[in-house]
């Protein structure tokens, strides 16, 4: 196998130095909310609306049953299942954990002083959030909660494309839970009430791995021993920064990215972020040459790298990483000494006809290299699944395994959906047809989607997978900086009343650049979108 | 021929190297002999018997008669208030039927004694995620939280490991029944400021783990007061509230809040779960009560981390917003452990060994001190030896739970039918007379 280097031409450095000690993280923007706590972030498998009703219904029905079932069987037994306690290695006694050393890079505001009268402390961590005030991730999912659009109920309500639901496929979900009652009889479901492995149910990690595999068409097999499952992928990236680094290092993430990196990486950890820029002259691609000269300034600064995170499909952008680019990270990783994380939440939802893959098929097996990849996963998105809050660790690290195991009582699953679940992956039928229509439905709606915006004059990055849309606004924002892209926003959301992500969220380097979720939407909606965007467009031209 | 230079490993942090898991004590590798040995009363009588596992089984048949009369109930048909609002939705703020539900079953569990509004409630995926979620917010890492000794041993993991934050124990002896005193309140605090260490807040388990004993409210009156004075917070872990064995003898901070116009309230916290009084740990369901807004704001977003699968708080809102059948099951569930906890305590009795007086919770605070060949914790733990390996019960030592005296063990008895209790009184028993026996022979001689 050969492993060539990639090599990306250079491009004004300076004026990308300059840009990124400008790109501030996105939250000195303190754009305050009137209505204090109500402020929600965005969390994967939300859905609201139409599918909302049915499978309300159908799922707690579908639950129920499974739980009497589960009652019925437990009955018969004469002793109650012997509980799982987590078992663990066997000498040793508890080691004091030397904590003194840690600086504290986490308050990014001052604290308040503790007076006498005044109110007991809370930490820095705590400070920080409350007084960052509200993002424009935040105030946006805020007004579409508050004023949702329904085509007929509430035609003037805000367009909710900030999130990244999947409504496309939700009725095939809900036909096999209401289908799903006649096949309880041949599952056998055992002690969901009591303490269960805090990594999830044996039997829910073999179903994965083969959903992982069914996703990927069949390209990789995934080692069920290899799984660590926890509630949703926000933990899961928490816990591998938490595995993988000390308060103060820092994972290397091309830029833009998703919003949330920056709560899930650092927030409780104390690590940091160091964007690696990409530049839409480059599609935004990523170049081994950006990383490569963001370590080294890294290092420079005394800081001190312990991975890399990459999304593959990517957020926003929605590219895929080609084998040569996954070879060539690998290439970089092992010659820094330095960690993969590999976020493959949407590979499932893949559209486009390039061919996703993994960082799983990269590895080859023999090689040492193997202990340092690290792949994040889900359920919520590729399948759609609302709620039931399952995400996946796939790493090759035993120790890394081990660890995370052990952090997993933090963040587990409910049993009861793990149970549910267990029993729709074993359906591979109805599996592989939901993979497929889901994908051709994704396509059908990228389509129109990226045309009406092109009717528009707005280009879009060409996305080979994901919920989203790169769209290019370069154009429409009145001055080229954050400021001026922030004014777009603010116009589409309360003039249009359409909820978009800005670039700035995902710190993106470029001004101008806006993310659309196209999958909450309905075909017929999107000349609905596209007329209230046009309202904007029309009169923002930008002067230059 | 180029040398192969040898890479070294890539490596990990410090959190995912160190013990503060806690999970190579005694307390964990007990189980670890009951998993490669189970009891089972047909097919491994000789087995190890699990006493070291809180976990309630004794009310399992009520949750099952609720289920049974209430799957086709029409609260999930579409008319229904309940889910047309929030239907499957996954936010941090959770369904608001649930935390509905949860506030009002708080509520009658403490007898209507203090409300619950159902805003403050933080959802979090079990108790063990709500304390170490309270302690990333209440204390930087290096700080430390005060708890009284002995306490339960998963909290050396839970408010540490990830945290950073130091635990500095509030030592408790016999002498009172291990009741927390002011000047034990003071000492620590003072302990910890020799060693340079900023206090930023007790946590009380309350009915306590793994005494059973609920905290008398003059007690309760002076930690807050102990805690008002010096400006930090009290947390206040109740999840074996609902698991005391007569209503009327549990008092919870939110009564004594409430009976001073909650002043000074906003540095109280309330943990609580669904896994033992209500015996549903597989479901993973836990809460943080605030009366403090930043941290209810705080706690709600870091709850993202650790959220509760909709589908089963759906489950619940219905059970526990049912009064008919929360109020029986509290009443009866109660009964059931009374009798329980009267069973262990006359079996052990007979055979000769004394507990602390407790009025709640899973298990019995046994004191077997009297056996110790040393009194320390050696002569413990060859205690517990052989409490695992001749007798073949697994019970929880008291240095595991930090227990400053030697030969106290936390025995738990809910988590078995009544045939396996007899069975493990019984091997006690024949445990202690060959001990007499063996006792009687050397004196004679």
């Amino acid at each position: 196998m050969t492993r060539t280097r990639l090599f990306r031409s250079r491009s004004s450095e300076e004026k990308e130095e300059e840009e990124e000690e400008q790109r501030q993280h996105y939250s000195k923007h303190n754009i305050t909310s009137s209505t204090g706590m109500r402020v929600i972030v965005p969390l994967q498998g939300v859905v609201q609306g139409r599918g909302g009703l049915f499978l309300g219904s159908v799922i707690p029905c579908a639950l129920f049953y499974f739980f009497q079932l589960y009652l019925k069987r437990h009955r018969s037994q004469p002793n109650p299942p012997p509980p799982q306690p987590p078992p663990e290695n066997s000498e040793g006694q508890l080691a004091e954990v030397s904590v003194s050393a840690l600086p504290r890079s986490l308050s990014r505001v001052h604290l308040s002083p503790r007076s006498p009268g005044g109110p007991a402390y809370v930490s820095g961590r705590a400070n920080s959030i409350v007084k960052g005030g509200d993002l424009p991730h935040d105030v946006g999912l805020r007004k579409a909660l508050e004023d949702p659009y329904h085509q007929s109920g509430n035609p003037d309500g805000v367009i909710q494309l900030g999130l990244a639901e999947n409504k496309l496929s939700l009725d095939l979900v809900g036909e096999w839970l209401a289908k799903s009652a006649i096949y309880v009889e041949e599952l056998s479901i055992g002690g969901i009430a009591s303490y269960q492995p805090f990594d999830g149910l044996m039997e829910l990690k073999v179903a994965v791995a083969g959903f992982m595999s069914q996703v990927m068409k069949k390209s990789v097999f995934f080692n069920p021993s290899q799984i660590i499952l926890t509630a949703g992928a926000t933990p899961a990236i928490e816990m591998l920064s938490f595995c993988l680094a000390d308060t103060g290092n820092a994972f290397l993430v091309p830029t833009p990215y998703y919003p949330c990196f920056d709560r899930d990486v650092k927030w409780r950890t104390g690590v940091e972020i160091i964007p690696v820029p990409c530049r839409s002259a480059d599609n935004f691609s990523l170049s081994i040459t950006a990383l490569d000269r963001a370590f080294k300034q890294a290092k420079k600064r005394g800081t001190k790298v312990r991975g890399i995170i990459i999304s593959n499909p990517s957020n926003p952008v929605g590219g895929l990483l080609d084998r040569e680019t996954l070879y060539s990270l690998l290439d970089f990783a092992r010659e820094k000494n330095i960690h993969i994380v590999s976020n493959e939440l949407f590979a499932g939802s893949t559209h486009g006809n390039e061919e996703f893959v993994s960082m799983a098929e990269i590895i080859d097996l023999e090689d040492l290299d193997r202990n340092r990849v690290h792949i994040v996963y889900g359920l919520s998105k590729d399948l759609s699944l609302p709620g039931f809050r399952v995400g996946i660790i796939y790493s090759f690290n035993d120790n890394v395994l081990a660890a995370a195991k052990k952090l997993t009582r933090f963040s587990s699953i409910s049993a009861l959906s793990q149970r549910l679940l267990v029993f729709m992956l074993s359906d591979s039928n109805f599996i592989q047809q939901f993979i497929e229509i889901n994908r051709e439905r994704l396509r059908r709606m990228y389509i129109k989607f990226v045309a009406g915006l092109k009717q528009l004059g707005i280009e879009c990055i060409k996305s080979h997978g994901g919920f989203y849309c790169w769209a290019d606004m370069r154009g429409y924002i009145p001055s080229y900086s954050e400021k001026g892209e922030l004014e777009l926003w603010d116009k589409l959301l309360n003039i249009a009343k359409v909820n978009v992500t800005p670039g700035s969220c995902c710190h993106c380097i470029e001004p101008g650049w806006f993310r659309f979720c196209f999958t909450t939407l309905t075909e017929k909606d999107i000349p609905v979108v596209m007329d209230r965007i046009r309202k904007i467009t029309e009169t923002c031209k930008s002067h230059s | 021929m180029a040398i192969e230079i040898e890479q070294p490993s890539v490596g990990l942090s410090k959190v995912a190297v160190s013990d503060t898991h806690g999970e190579d004590s005694p307390y964990f590798a007990g189980w670890k002999a009951y998993d490669e040995n189970p009891y089972d009363e047909l097919n491994n009588p000789s087995g190890v018997i699990q006493m070291g596992l809180a976990e309630n089984q004794v009310s399992f048949d009520l949750l099952e008669a609720f289920l049974e009369t209430h799957s086709e109930a029409s609260s999930w048909g579409k008319g229904a208030p309940g889910f047309r609002e929030n239907a499957l939705f996954q936010d941090y703020h959770g369904l608001l039927s649930f935390r509905k539900a949860m506030a009002s079953f708080m509520e009658q569990i403490r007898g209507g004694r203090a409300k619950f509004d159902p805003e403050r409630v933080v959802l979090t995926a079990g108790a063990t995620a709500a304390n170490e979620l309270l302690t990333f917010i209440l204390a930087d890492p290096g700080d430390a939280l005060l708890v009284p000794t002995p306490y339960y041993p998963g909290f050396d993991r839970d408010l540490r490991w990830r945290t950073g934050v130091k635990i500095v124990p509030i030592h408790c002896d016999s002498s009172n029944n291990f009741q927390i005193t002011p000047q034990a309140l003071e000492a620590a605090y003072s302990e910890a400021e020799a060693m340079n260490i900023k206090v930023r807040g007790v946590l009380i388990t309350n009915p306590s783990n793994p005494l059973g004993v609920t905290i008398q409210r003059s007690v309760l009156e002076e930690i807050f007061d102990f805690v008002t004075r010096k400006n930090i917070h009290l947390v206040s872990d109740e999840i074996y509230s609902g698991s005391v064995f007569s209503s009327s003898e549990f008092i919870s901070i939110a009564e004594i809040l409430e009976a001073r116009q909650y002043k000074n309230s906003e540095r109280v916290h309330i943990v609580y779960s669904l896994s033992k009084d209500l015996g549903l740990p597989g479901f993973r369901v836990g809460t943080i009560y605030s009366y403090n807004d930043k941290v209810v704001t705080t706690a709600r977003r870091m709850s993202s981390f650790t959220l509760i699968s909709s589908q089963t708080q759906y489950l619940l809102a219905s059970m526990l917003s049912n009064k008919e059948f929360t109020e029986n099951y509290i009443k009866t569930n109660r009964e059931r452990l009374r009798k329980r906890y009267n069973m262990i305590i006359e079996g052990l009795r007979s055979a000769g060994i004394e507990c602390l007086k407790g009025n709640a919770g899973l298990f019995c605070w046994m004191n077997l001190s009297p056996l110790l060949e040393k009194p320390t914790r050696e002569g413990e733990l060859t205690l517990w030896n052989s409490m695992l390996h001749e007798v073949k019960l697994n019970i929880s030592p008291g240095s595991s739970c930090h227990c400053s005296e030697p030969g106290w063990f936390r025995v738990c008895f809910a988590n078995m039918s009544e045939q396996t209790l007899e069975v493990a009184l019984k091997r006690i028993h024949t445990f202690m007379e060959k001990r007499e026996r063996v006792r009687n022979l050397i004196s004679s001689q």
